[in-house]
């Protein structure tokens, strides 16, 4: 088993690879130019010739032949590329264009905002998402089933975006029950040491806090989840359907196990496993997700910060933030990957 | 394919009908299938027919008639007043004044279109990798391998939005964007489709005869592949429609009179407190389209492959 996740991890490597090769060409395709959109278009010839010196766009892009001709591969290796990669794994994504601040230490400011959120999301489709699979699936061909199913086939069918322009509207304009953006009330003054809110809040037992980060996220984590959700009501619905197929319910059925035991202890354990590989596949979607969603909810998140570098075509924080999201996600599906070793004993790695 | 003995009626013992007919029958059996079929058919009907039904100019700016809201929701009073029919604006007037119903039609043009046109476009692209990587095997093979699982390392609609950032903002771009994020999946179905026909008997026995790759590839494995090729299509197409949308409401697709539906309800987002329905409308419009697709995707595998259906 030992062998399997040292080979999955190291199969992580070619990938890992072309992202960053990919994430690192596009811009150069497109011939987008740092240091003309840093100094603009009426900056003196000498000062635009420093700047790309000192940004290092004088370089060649993936291998410098004629510095190899003097210092051998080290010489090779003095390019963009072979510099960027050094620089990335050393965690330092360059600086913004326009702020000047590391592209690191804004992901790691941002970062646990959109975490907050996506953990919401998932506990709120996991939580609505299986039961609802299981009724479906126990009432197969009913109402209920056909009702749930509509659930889940609308689910996939709004923009995610759109949910939550409704939401804001019906909820916070209309109602007033919940705050319409933001992660917490601009009149509460707290300081948050981890950047996650929540835990912070409960750590210093500052509840009216606490009660006040949870009602800003019940809106974008509910419009966050609706993917989700839809997904795995599907995928627990037909993965119930399938194990309670199966002989051993039949012969459990037939020796007189009571329903309730054979559902939740034959039955759904075994249909679990399917429904786990979504929840961890959706956990990468969600962080892409969360672009759109933090845009209308107004929530400082990685999505968020990326889409506002797109406006202002700031294009370190573009190659760094998707390079980021593009890494976690591989991460956790390797994650999602491992976790069947432990949830389930029959699957043999060779 | 065979169709399982317990469905078969008394009047199906029909000799010699195709995959098609055979799907063709059960489909009409289906309703949820023809549901989806019948509202995707009616979105193309009225966003082609929309210059017929309503002819007006989607840009055509109003300023005497701006920010109405659906005019079959004002009092008599306010329509006397301003001079209006009750069913003269259905679904109101945006900030220029212009009619909410002609842009949603037009709008529906180019949504469609381009949903239709990235999915086909992806959908070409892939298939004609994944022959070739399945066929061919060796360096090919996993030179492609190796490219899908880069697309497939970018979660979502994170590639198309990162295509597009660079590319620059445009519908055509979007388009792009989007196709090339569909092309992975293409490619690994009619991949795996191709490795497991690649050693079958009847394949074998074709090249013993001596036909050619491509006469293998045309006549045996690509009719092979086209049951689960036609369910991805009809599912994509929906998803395609939302990632047009989503591309479209964060700036990224078609520029802002152009009516598209995702930049619609960008363009209502900013006015939602005071004019709802400039989002709310075109929002409706993606939910029937893609719903329309999603049912139709169902409907297909169901018909296609009667033993995927529990």
């Amino acid at each position: 088993m030992f062998s399997y996740f040292i080979r999955r991890f190291l199969g992580l490597l070619p990938v890992l690879f072309g992202v960053s090769l990919l994430v690192f060409t596009i811009p150069r395709v497109i011939g987008s130019d740092p240091a003309r959109i840093m100094l603009g278009e009426r900056a003196s010839p000498e000062s635009y010739q420093r700047l790309r010196l000192e940004l290092g766009l004088d370089a060649p892009y993936f291998v410098n032949f004629p510095e190899a001709r003097t210092q051998g591969v080290a010489g090779l290796l003095d390019a963009q590329y072979p510099h960027f990669v050094g620089r990335a794994l050393r965690g330092d994504l360059g600086k913004s264009i326009f702020s000047r601040v590391p592209v690191v230490s804004s992901l790691e400011h941002f970062f646990p905002a959109t975490f907050e959120l996506t953990i919401v999301a998932m506990f709120f489709a996991v939580v609505l998402g299986v039961p609802l699979g299981i009724v479906a699936a126990l009432n197969r061909g009913t109402v209920l089933d056909t009702a749930v199913m509509f659930v889940a086939l609308a689910g996939v069918s709004f923009p995610v975006f759109w949910l939550g322009i409704i939401m804001i509207y019906v909820f916070a304009v209309g109602l007033g029950w919940l705050p319409p953006s933001g992660r917490l009330s601009p009149t509460i003054v707290f300081h948050s040491t981890t950047g996650f809110y929540v835990l912070d809040a409960i750590t210093q037992g500052r509840w009216e806090v606490l009660w006040n980060a949870v009602k800003h996220l019940v809106l974008p984590g509910i419009a966050l989840g609706t993917i989700p959700l839809a997904i795995i009501v599907r995928m627990t619905r037909s993965s119930m359907l399938e194990v309670l197929g199966q002989d051993y319910i039949r012969t459990a059925r037939a020796k007189g196990v009571e329903r309730r035991v054979v559902v939740n202890k034959h039955a759904l354990r075994n249909a679990l496993l399917p429904v786990i590989t979504v929840i961890g596949l959706s956990f990468g979607q969600l962080l892409s997700g969360a672009i759109l969603t933090e845009t209308v909810f107004a929530w400082p998140g990685i999505g968020r910060f990326v889409y506002d570098a797109i406006s202002s075509r700031d294009y370190p924080i573009i190659q760094g933030g998707v390079l980021f999201i593009a890494t976690m996600f591989v991460i956790v599906n390797m994650l999602v990957d491992f976790s069947y070793a432990f949830i389930d004993p029959r699957i043999q790695y060779t | 394919m065979t169709t399982p003995a317990a469905s078969l009626g008394p009047e199906d013992h029909v000799e010699g009908r195709s995959l098609l007919q055979d799907a063709a029958r059960r489909f009409r059996r289906h309703p949820t299938g023809v549901t989806g079929l019948a509202i995707i058919v009616f979105f193309v009907a009225v966003t082609i027919l929309a210059p017929v039904l309503r002819p007006v100019d989607p840009l055509m700016i109003n300023l005497r008639d701006r920010m109405l809201p659906p005019t079959w929701t004002m009092s008599s009073q306010e329509l006397e007043q301003k001079n209006l029919h009750r069913w003269s604006f259905p679904f109101g007037t945006d900030v220029q004044g212009r009619d909410m119903l002609v842009r949603v039609l037009y709008g529906g043009r180019i949504s469609l279109r381009v949903g239709l046109e990235a999915v086909a476009m992806a959908a070409l692209v892939g298939t004609l990798l994944g022959l070739i990587a399945g066929f061919f095997g060796g360096w090919l093979d996993t030179f492609i391998v190796w490219f899908v699982d880069i697309l497939l390392a970018f979660p979502g609609i994170l590639l198309a939005i990162a295509i597009v950032a660079a590319l620059g903002q445009s519908l055509l771009n979007a388009l792009i964007a989007i196709s090339i994020t569909y092309v992975p999946v293409y490619i690994r179905i009619v991949r795996s489709v191709t490795l497991s026909l690649r050693e079958s008997e009847y394949v074998q026995a074709a090249r013993a005869l001596g036909s050619r790759s491509t006469r293998i590839i045309v006549s045996h494995v690509l009719p092979n592949g086209l049951s689960p090729l036609m369910v991805q299509l009809t599912l994509s197409i929906g998803t395609a429609i939302l990632d047009v949308a989503a591309l479209g409401f964060l700036g990224l697709g078609a520029r802002p009179p152009t009516p598209e539906w995702g930049a619609m309800i960008s363009d209502g987002f900013g006015r939602f407190r005071i004019a709802p329905w400039l989002s709310i409308v075109p929002g409706i419009a993606i939910f029937f389209s893609v719903v329309g697709f999603n049912l139709l995707g169902d409907a297909i595998r169901d018909v296609l492959d009667p033993r995927l259906k529990n």
